[in-house]
Formats: structure tokens, sequence, C-alpha cells
């Protein structure tokens, strides 16, 4: 609903895809997608700060419905990552694998949020044309996880195994120790190392982002008549029903991808 | 899809947010399912034990009535026997003092019949005496015959 300017298809769905951005400094590199960082950042506050006021309550009798309801999701989280990663988790892993899932699921959850109605909020409440209600949409956001998580894992495989152990790894696995082998196992580990954040991040990005475009789609046919609308009403409805599937399905997806990761540099192959 | 400088303010928030669930919200809420599960633990291994105990407890006492039984039926036997030999010895007692009451009453009955006799023998002897006299008086000098009178007498007794 891009006010102002003639609606046309290309014009409503560049609309809704537009980010609102602020220049920090020269050069293409130095935008920033306000709405994203802002958006996420409230979902996190929210998210974290309602569990952070719950757990400070927590008390080891008879739980509170809230706090059950926290230790329902804590106790989820816990048991996916004491099946996958054999250390001590609760320094670091599964506090991680809780805050990657609580908040993609919540960023993800924006998208069942109806996207015209929601513009219309950004646009005549906080007086804002453009404003990105789904920071999952956003490559910015599943890359920023992706390569937080990739460094983490670098920083693992040195921790646990060493700078020697590491490159002993590179070099002579998967195919053997043959010194024949070594560019041949670097080569697949580069390539394993190359796609591991890519695939990690693109296939959030990429359904959400289908998810979105999708909604963009029903909500044009809903503008060209009475039985588009109807239509497109319809489907929409269906569409963000199996969309909280995959809200939380990705979100899941995600944590565990991080959480394997991980385990992965913590153990030797 | 543009990478910009949006990824290194994520990266940052997302830091943060791993911090903040590492710090302030893991911590606590593991150490109360912790010490919960250890509560949970506790119980069930105390009424594992209760149940335990319960079970040697009714296995004792079954012990204990069992040995009391025995017990009792042992103490009747014996005063059973013991009434037997009271009712024995009474008898025996009975009988014995019946025969010293009996024995002693033949004595009394000899030793009055033997005095009766002697009552009677000096009745007797008196009565003869007296009949001889009678008889005497007439021909004997009461004086003259005084040493047979007595020797008669003597006799009598």
């Amino acid at each position: 609903m891009a006010s102002g300017t003639e609606l046309t298809p290309t014009s409503y769905i560049d609309h809704h895809l537009t980010y609102l951005t602020t220049q920090v400094s020269e050069g293409s590199f130095w935008v920033l997608h306000v709405d994203t960082l802002i958006t996420s950042i409230i979902l996190g506050v929210i998210s974290f700060g309602f569990i952070w006021l719950i757990v400070r309550k927590a008390t080891p009798g008879v739980p509170s419905k809230s706090q059950a309801f926290v230790e329902l999701a804590v106790e989820f989280i816990d048991n996916e990552v004491k099946n996958t990663f054999h250390g001590n988790r609760h320094v670091l892993v599964a506090p991680l694998a809780l805050t990657v899932f609580i908040w993609v699921l919540m960023m993800n959850a924006m998208d069942i949020l109806p996207i015209d109605i929601m513009a219309w909020v950004t646009e005549n409440v906080f007086g804002l044309h453009n404003w990105k209600i789904v920071p999952t949409t956003d490559v910015n956001t599943t890359f920023a996880m992706a390569l937080s998580i990739w460094f983490l894992m670098i920083f693992f495989n040195l921790k646990v195994k060493g700078f020697g152990g590491w490159m002993h790894e590179l070099f002579c696995t998967p195919f053997g120790k043959n010194p024949l082998l070594w560019i041949l196992n670097l080569l697949f580990n580069f390539i394993e190392y190359v796609s591991k954040p890519l695939s990690h991040s693109l296939r959030l990005f990429g359904n959400i982002y289908a998810g979105e475009i999708i909604f963009l789609l029903l909500g044009m046919w809903a503008a060209t008549g009475v039985s588009g609308t109807i239509f497109g009403s319809i489907l929409g409805a269906g569409w963000a029903i199996f969309h909280i599937l995959i809200v939380t399905l990705q979100a899941f997806i995600f944590m565990m991808l991080t959480v394997v990761y991980i385990s992965m540099a913590h153990e030797s192959h | 899809m543009n990478i910009n400088f949006t990824l290194i303010s994520q990266a940052i928030a997302f830091s943060v947010f791993i911090w903040f669930t590492v710090k302030f919200v893991w911590p606590p809420l593991l150490r109360a399912i912790e010490e919960r599960q250890k509560t949970i633990a506790d119980g069930l291994a105390a009424g594992e034990r209760g149940r335990h105990e319960l079970e040697l407890a009714s296995q004792r006492s079954s012990d204990v009535l069992r040995e009391a039984k025995q017990r009792a039926s042992e103490i009747i036997l014996q005063a059973e026997k013991r009434a037997t030999e009271i009712v024995e010895e009474a008898k025996r007692t009975a009988k014995e003092e019946g025969d010293r009451i009996i024995t002693g009453a033949k004595a009394d009955i000899s030793h009055e019949v033997f005095s009766a006799k002697e009552a009677l023998r000096q009745h007797a002897a008196q009565l003869a005496i007296a009949g001889a006299e009678k008889i005497l008086r007439r021909e004997v000098d009461a004086k003259a015959h005084a040493d047979i009178l007595i020797a008669i007498e003597e006799d009598l007794k």
C-alpha cells in the first residue's frame, strides 16, 4: 500500500520488500537495515526479558504455570542438545541453542502477522513508510547468525583440538593420511567449511522469504476483485496455518544445525 | 539480497543475546530444575526405603506372632501338666491324711477299748471282791485274810 504512488503489482511487492535503511558511512557496505535490526532487538528483548523475569523467580518446588512453560521449552532444547553434544553443554552450547531457537522462532513468527495490516500500522502509527517486519527475510540476519556460529565452530576446533590437531583433521580426513590425498582432503574440508554457513543461513532465509512472497502474491490476488479477495483470504489463512509449521520447523532446524556444527568441532573424526 | 552493515549489527545483537542467556537465563533455571530432580529422586528413594522397611516390619511381626503362639501353646501344655500333677499330689496327700486319721482313730479306739477293758476289769474285780466280801464276811475275817484279799485284788488288776 504505497501511499502517494500508483499501486501496481510491482510497486506493491517492491514496497513490501524495501528496507528502512540508513547510511552509516561511505560505501555500499555501510548501509544499515534499521527495521531488521530494531525488530529483531525488540523481539529478543521481549522474549529473553520474559524468560529472564520468570527464571529470576524460579523455584525448585512446585513451579508456576509460566515457569512450567519456560521449563518445558528449556528441557525440550536441553534434551535435544544432550542427545547430540557430549560435553559440558551447560557452559555454552545449551544456552546458545535456547537463544537461537527462541530468537529465530520469534523472528520467523512475525511472518504470520498480516503483512498489509502491519505495513499500515508502521506507516500510519509510527510514520515509517518502509518497515520490513520479518527480520529473518533479511539475509543479513541469517548470515550474521550463521557466521557467528561458524566462528564459534572455528574457535572450538582450535580450543579442543589445538591448531595442530585441527590442521591434521583438515589435511588427513576424511580420505586418509596418505600425503597424496592431502590436497583432496583440504579441498573437501574447504568446501565443507564454506557450505556450512551458506546452507545454514540460506535454508532459513529461503524458507521464510518464500513464505513472505507467497503472502504477498496472495495479498495481490486479493486486490483483483471480490472472488480474488475470497480465494486470497482462504488461501492466505491456509498458508498462515501451514506457516506455523514452517516457522517452528525452521527455527528447530537452525538450532539443531547450530548444535551439530559445534558438536562436530568438539569431536575428532 | 545485499550484504551490508546490518550483518555486523545483527551479529553483535546475537552475541549480546547469547551472553545474556548464558549468564542470566540458563543457570538459575537449570539450578531449579536440578534441585527439583534431586528432590524427586530423594522422595522416590525414601518411598522405596519405606516400602522395604514395611516389608521387613511385617515379616518381623509375623515372626513375633508365630513365636508368641508357640510359646502360648507351650505354656498351656505346661499348665495342664502342672494341673495334673497338683491333682495327683492332692490325691496322694489326701490319701495319706486319711490313712493317718484312720491310724489315729484306730489307736484311739484300741486305747479306748483297753481302758474300757481295764475299767471293766476293775469293776469286775471290785464286783468279785464285793461279792466275795459279802460271801466271806460271814466266814472270813477281813483282817485275817487281808493278805489274800490284797493278792486277789492285785491279780485282778
